[in-house]
């Protein structure tokens, strides 16, 4: 195989990390909205907790698309 | 069929004509090829050397004295008033002090208040560096891992040297967790090590990646409005669609941009408890 064209299909394999982040902010979004619907005096107290488990989350992702530009580009 | 000398020598030239024509959009084509990594590159602008080291006035030392001088002008000038009904630009400020002193306080306790300062700068310098990053033809300081990761080995560094300094050795009781089992307790340390040598790694790349990625992606999408572009009116019509990614990306990176200051503080914040009150 040429090095060409490993470091593409290396890149697109990269970003498959990328969709497991999606599913993890989905259910982290999703169920602060179950909850949030259940016992909507508390939904606010949890805000920063909630953008603090979506930033740590959506590192992940951002980590295999680094990985992948590195590939790409690097 | 046989071609007369004419016909041929005009046949020549039309395709030389064409081969020019192709060349000419060989170059074009070559000029607008979008770099998405320039805009990381480093450049002098007052060469120094001292001893061998290259200690050069570049343009991310020029940004990073701009982050300094805005943030720290904005302040002193924002409550130079000390009005007791504040006007709009000394709101800002104290809003983001109490914001801050908020999220120490969460995290802390009011033990925690004595690295107000230490946070606040932290917060104030990230947040204001992301968000002048995004200004077209600026630069980013915190896309660099090396800014990020001597941020990051700094507050490290703080909570082992203050840990060490107010507990001595009881603040190895960090990796023991109470209330585990003996048998699993081996265990249970070696991932509380790891986890803890961990963190300056992880609290540097997650700010620096989200930089680097949000802006190689905004410029890949500015890539392809100029390659469109350059294709005449169809293309014109289609780089509409990714002219309206570039505006609804670049707000995402506003956000971002907060989110990861925020971040950053916040783990700050939790790992300076830990120091303080590292049985837990």
């Amino acid at each position: 195989m040429e090095a060409e064209a490993a470091k593409y299909i290396g890149a697109g394999i990269a970003c498959l990390g990328m969709g497991g982040a999606g599913i993890g902010l989905g259910h982290i979004f999703g169920n602060y909205l179950a909850g949030a619907l259940r016992n909507p005096s508390a939904a606010d107290g949890q805000f920063g907790r909630l953008i603090f488990g979506f930033a740590v989350t959506e590192a992940m992702g951002i980590f295999s698309l680094l990985i992948a530009l590195l590939a790409l580009f690097g | 069929m046989p071609i007369s000398a004419g016909a041929a020598s005009a046949l020549a030239d039309r395709i030389e004509e064409a081969s020019e024509r192709r060349d000419g959009v060989k170059q074009v084509a070559a000029a607008d090829k979008v770099d998405p990594i320039h805009q990381f590159h480093i450049n002098p602008i007052f060469p120094i050397h001292v001893g061998g080291y290259d200690v050069s006035f570049t343009n991310s030392s020029l940004f990073m004295v701009v982050v300094v001088v805005l943030t720290g002008a904005f302040l002193y000038f924002s409550t130079a008033g000390r009005a007791l009904v504040p006007s709009r630009l000394q709101s800002i400020s104290e809003m983001s002090y109490e914001f801050v002193a908020s999220m120490l306080r969460d995290a802390a306790g009011t033990h925690g208040m004595k690295f107000f300062p230490f946070v606040f700068s932290l917060f104030m310098f990230v947040m204001v560096a992301n968000l002048l990053g995004l200004f077209p033809y600026f630069f980013t300081v915190t896309s660099h891992i090396i800014v990020t990761f001597a941020l990051a080995m700094l507050v490290i560094g703080t909570v082992v040297v203050y840990g060490f300094a107010k507990h001595g050795f009881g603040f190895l009781k960090l990796f023991v967790p109470s209330g585990v089992p003996v048998a699993l307790m081996p265990l249970v340390v070696l991932i509380e090590v790891v986890s803890f040598l961990s963190r300056p790694v992880s609290l540097s790349i997650r700010l620096f990646a989200n930089m680097l990625a949000g802006h190689i992606t905004l410029k890949v999408f500015a890539g392809f409005v100029v390659s469109l572009g350059a294709m005449g009116a169809v293309g014109m019509a289609g780089a509409v669609l990714p002219l309206a990614m570039v505006v609804m990306l670049t707000a995402l990176e506003v956000l971002v941009a907060a989110l990861q200051a925020y971040v950053f503080a916040v783990l700050t914040c939790m790992y300076l408890a830990d120091a303080l009150h590292p049985s837990h």
